[in-house]
């Protein structure tokens, strides 16, 4: 009774008409999302698109650090020049092995981990922790880091190999003590490659944990009552639940391989000779330090039209799946 | 049965502990090293791993008092936290616009958002050097906070889209029932559900401009300007001299809390990621 | 009381045709429940009227006020969605507050009203849980009470009830007709059970394909239904629908009677039916069987009770009547009610 004649009093109380009066502009959906979206677009279109249009006009341009103007079209030409020059070769080939190689690493440690992650056990944070460690470090202190323990002769890797026997006169890794990793070309390369997957690994592991977590638990279970061995449930129910979320992981670490420059600037330095040249730090070095920003921006170039066939054969890929 | 179960327990830890000495190997022999002294450090017999001669603290006294690090920490920290502020204000917003209001190509855009993330620094920093100098930010922390939100904010948008996405509409329209404006729908009930994706996004946008060494390296060169990434290999390698231990405490006083930080919102991170809400949703 | 009004109402999504022209209008305080098959338009038609749809063409009434161009928190109108919506980062008592928060009510006045709605539902104990932390039958009190707390002047559900198992969902029934009961203030309710629709309403709307094709009291729609749309969708089992030339003739099973039942009944038709298999149902039996003459071996269903089902012979062509006040006559090509003829 006593809730009836609270409603009744509930009742009298006067709604207010206020809401109904005052309908502006923070009621169209339309209205609001376009003032919503405006400061990114406008933000990305300043500072993406049109210096993404810039690197295509200063590639056809003869501009350089001291008379930056794109005022002479000069055509292919900055193209054709840096084809033919020894370190295109060079850096064109490792920055698609280095990408490759990364990633075929990246894919399988990233499934490992990501399985041995799924399962619960004592201390996991801090083993949330431990493998973070790599990501949270500047890019650039880390690849420093493994400068130095890679360097040519206190590589603490070298006396551990000295120390069982494997390096040194009359070993099988060799007569000098040392293996000057950063010095050969293709202990370079597969230095980079490892310093690449190093650092990507706890991204990747988050992205693809994410699709690993979200995998109903009845599956497992259905398959498990099916008899399905470990590597069959692995192929058949993990590895195609996590589609997208594995192609996405494996896209950024493209992105993010592919396009940068900072482990090769800081360890190998492209060297020796250009035998671990890269695209992207070639291009610095020519349009930066060489001061030929046509040529740089020429180089960058060649990037992209990678980058984006991959990323599009991918995310196709991917949501053809989720489709079917 | 009970051997195959041992053998996978087994198998299991051993896996992790490899996973973890990758991932931790370089960084111990960082700390290592940060504390040697000299003669320990360059003698090829000593065992690298054990302190040969007492650890020190010079290395870090001479890091803090005698190199502009202190400088490049701030630098650092304030161009992340105003690139964080940056990127949410844009992308916030944006990817709430198009998950929620702009019909059916907004919430089909995250392929094109993507395209955006994908040209990479190398490609834009040449242009963009030349914006910044026409700008006359060069040389100062303004470039590095104009052009960081490049990289951040297309991530960003394109993390929330699908968090946003993946609300159920109806919670917002039941807001929308109960009396809210849309702009009261996206602060009172969007906004508290992405948590986990805005959290996402400020430790990504905080890493990505903490990252950066291209832009870094490239705008500025004047020492006062200069972060981290930029500042500690060009300040403590000169030339043939490369300052080991101080390169090495330099990246540990980096590194290590952040990894703390990470590892400890590493659930969150992951459920960043996360397009379902599934069980949360009422 | 509010009474709500649609006028020639249309939704085009695209091509496709959610809503062809709804003319609806309710009386004061009447609950009224809208009823069709999935896909016939009926939550579209909650959408424009709580105003998160805005309709191609129409409008939609408020006590004679045009409301179609207001958005949703200018109609108070409050809206139990099927999943109940609940806000997840929210308190029960917060998801309660939630409405009078937006219309800037005082804080200890919010309260009050919280603890008043919250009682009516005897859901006090909950006010600190999460929805996620909440049974099916809870959320659905808790999002009872979140509509009712703002005084609405008009109740909109829909389908409140399919996301609850069968158990809860006859309590929770009992408990939205005694909230309306009470509160009388007028409600619209979508279901697609028709079952639930004729239980609850005091008048059934029956939609299909975008179009409303009776309204009525549901004594009404059962007994006089307008088309066989209605006809073959109201009542278990529904009406039995039999071609002859032109004319579809169509009685309720419970109508039939086998003839050496009632051997002296008048004013009956008579039917020659084929009885293939009978089932128990505890108070009656149902019958299943085909229909002979000039009915094509039409299937039919006779609900008898224990005493005649002993005059049934399963396997054999029997003769059933049916009252001919009972037999419903409907045009073959437009579905329509005609008048009656012999038969």
């Amino acid at each position: 009774m006593t809730n009836d004649s609270a409603l009744g009093a509930a009742r009298k109380r006067k709604e207010k008409p206020a809401l109904g009066t005052s309908i502006g502009i923070a009621d169209r959906d339309a209205v609001v999302g376009a003032i919503m979206l405006a400061p990114a677009v406008i933000y990305v279109a300043a500072l993406v698109a049109m210096p993404f249009f810039l690197a295509i006009a200063l590639s056809l341009s003869n501009a350089t650090v001291g008379d930056p103007g794109i005022h002479h079209f000069v055509g292919l030409a900055n193209f054709i020049s840096v084809v033919h020059e020894t370190a295109f070769a060079f850096a064109l080939r490792n920055s698609i092995i280095i990408t490759a190689a990364t990633l075929v690493f990246l894919t399988i440690l990233t499934v490992l981990q990501v399985e041995l992650l799924a399962r619960d056990f004592r201390g996991k944070r801090f083993v949330h922790i431990l493998l973070i460690l790599p990501w949270a470090m500047p890019v650039a202190l880390a690849a420093v880091g493994w400068l130095w323990l890679l360097d040519s002769e206190f590589s603490p890797i070298d006396w551990i190999l000295r120390a069982v026997g494997l390096l040194g006169p009359g070993t099988v890794l060799g007569p000098a003590n040392n293996l000057y990793y950063l010095g050969r070309e293709w202990l370079g390369i597969s230095a980079v490659v490892a310093i690449n997957v190093w650092r990507t690994l706890p991204l990747s592991t988050i992205i693809v944990l994410a699709g690993r977590t979200a995998i109903p638990n009845e599956l497992f279970e259905q398959a498990a009552l099916d008899g399905a061995g470990y590597f069959r449930v692995l192929f058949r129910i993990t590895l195609p639940a996590l589609g997208i979320l594995l192609t996405v992981a494996i896209l950024f670490t493209v992105l993010i391989i592919f396009g940068d420059m900072t482990v090769v600037a800081l360890t190998t330095r492209g060297g020796p000779g250009y035998t671990t040249e890269i695209l992207p730090y070639w291009a610095y070095l020519k349009g930066i330090q060489g001061g030929a920003l046509s040529q740089g921006a020429a180089i960058a170039l060649f990037l992209f039209p990678v980058l984006l066939a991959a990323s599009v054969l991918a995310l196709r890929l991917a949501y053809r799946r989720e489709g079917a | 049965m009970r051997t195959t179960s041992l053998l996978r327990a087994i198998g299991f830890y051993v896996a992790l502990a490899l996973l973890c000495l990758f991932a931790v190997f370089p960084a111990v022999w960082m700390v290592i090293t940060a504390f040697k002294q000299n003669i320990d450090l360059y003698d090829p017999n000593n065992n690298p791993f054990l302190f040969n001669l007492p650890p020190t603290l010079s290395n870090i006294t001479f890091l803090f008092t005698q190199t502009n690090f202190p400088v490049f920490l701030w630098n650092s920290f304030f161009i992340g936290v105003v690139v964080v502020a940056i990127t949410l204000v844009l992308a916030v917003p944006a990817a709430y616009s198009l998950a929620r209001l702009m019909g059916h190509w907004g919430e089909h855009s995250s392929i094109a958002i993507f395209l955006v993330y994908l040209i990479p620094p190398t490609l834009l920093f040449i242009p963009l050097y030349e914006i910044v100098t026409l700008l006359g930010t060069a040389n100062t922390v303004w470039s590095l906070i104009l052009v960081y939100p490049t990289i951040t904010v297309p991530f960003c948008t394109w993390l929330l889209l699908s968090f946003f996405r993946s609300i159920p509409r109806e919670v917002e329209e039941a807001a929308l029932t109960d009396g809210w404006s849309r702009i009261g729908v996206f602060f009172r009930v969007a906004l508290p559900l992405a948590l986990p994706g805005i959290t996402t996004c400020i430790v990504f946008a905080f890493a990505l401009s903490l990252s950066d060494y291209i832009y870094a390296a490239v705008f500025v060169s004047a020492t006062a300007s200069r972060t981290v990434s930029a500042g500690v290999p060009t300040e403590l390698i000169r030339g043939d001299i490369y300052y080991w231990q101080a390169l090495m405490a330099a990246t540990a006083i980096v590194g290590l809390p952040l990894a703390v930080i990470y590892g400890l919102l590493f659930n969150w991170l992951v459920r960043g990621f996360q397009i379902e809400l599934r069980s949360r949703a009422g | 009381m509010a009474v709500l009004e649609v006028r020639g109402l249309a939704k085009h999504f695209g091509d496709f045709k959610a809503l062809k022209g709804i003319d609806l209008t309710t009386r004061e305080g009447e609950f009224l429940t809208i009823v069709g098959p999935s896909g016939c338009g009926k939550t579209t038609l909650m959408r424009v009227i709580a105003g998160l749809e805005t309709p191609s063409a129409g409008d939609v009434l408020l006590d004679g006020r045009i409301i179609t161009p207001l958005p949703p928190r200018a109609r108070n109108i409050a809206m139990v969605f099927q999943s109940y919506a609940l806000y997840p980062h929210m308190s029960v008592a917060d998801n309660i507050a939630f409405p009078l928060e937006a219309r800037g009510v005082a804080k200890a006045e919010r309260e009050r009203l919280v603890r008043w709605a919250a009682g009516l539902f005897h859901i006090e104990a909950l006010l600190h849980r999460r929805p996620a932390r909440l049974s099916g039958g809870e959320k659905q009190k808790v999002a009872l009470a979140r509509a009712v707390v703002r005084n609405p002047s008009l109740f909109i559900f829909d389908e409140p009830l399919s996301s609850l198992d069968a158990q809860v969902r006859a309590v929770a029934r009992a408990e939205l007709r005694q909230l309306h009961n009470r509160t009388g203030v007028t409600t619209v309710y979508v279901t697609h059970d028709q079952i639930e629709a004729v239980g609850l309403g005091d008048r059934v709307a029956v939609m299909q394909a975008g179009m409303l094709r009776q309204i009525g009291a549901p004594q009404a729609l059962y007994l006089e239904p307008a088309n066989t749309f209605v006809a073959g969708f109201i009542g278990t089992p529904p009406m039995n629908l039999l071609a002859r030339g032109d004319t579809i003739i169509g009685f309720r099973p419970e109508d039939a009677l086998p003839r050496a039942a009632a051997p002296h009944l008048e004013g009956v038709a008579t039917f020659q039916i084929h009885i293939t298999r009978s089932e128990f149902l505890g108070s009656e039996w149902l019958a299943y069987g085909t229909i002979k003459g000039a009915f094509e071996n039409a299937a039919v269903l006779c609900k008898l009770r224990q005493e005649t089902i002993d005059k049934v012979k399963v396997g054999e062509v029997q003769d059933f009547v049916v009252p001919v006040s009972r037999l419903r006559f409907f045009d073959k090509a437009t579905g329509l009610r005609t008048a009656p003829m012999p038969v």
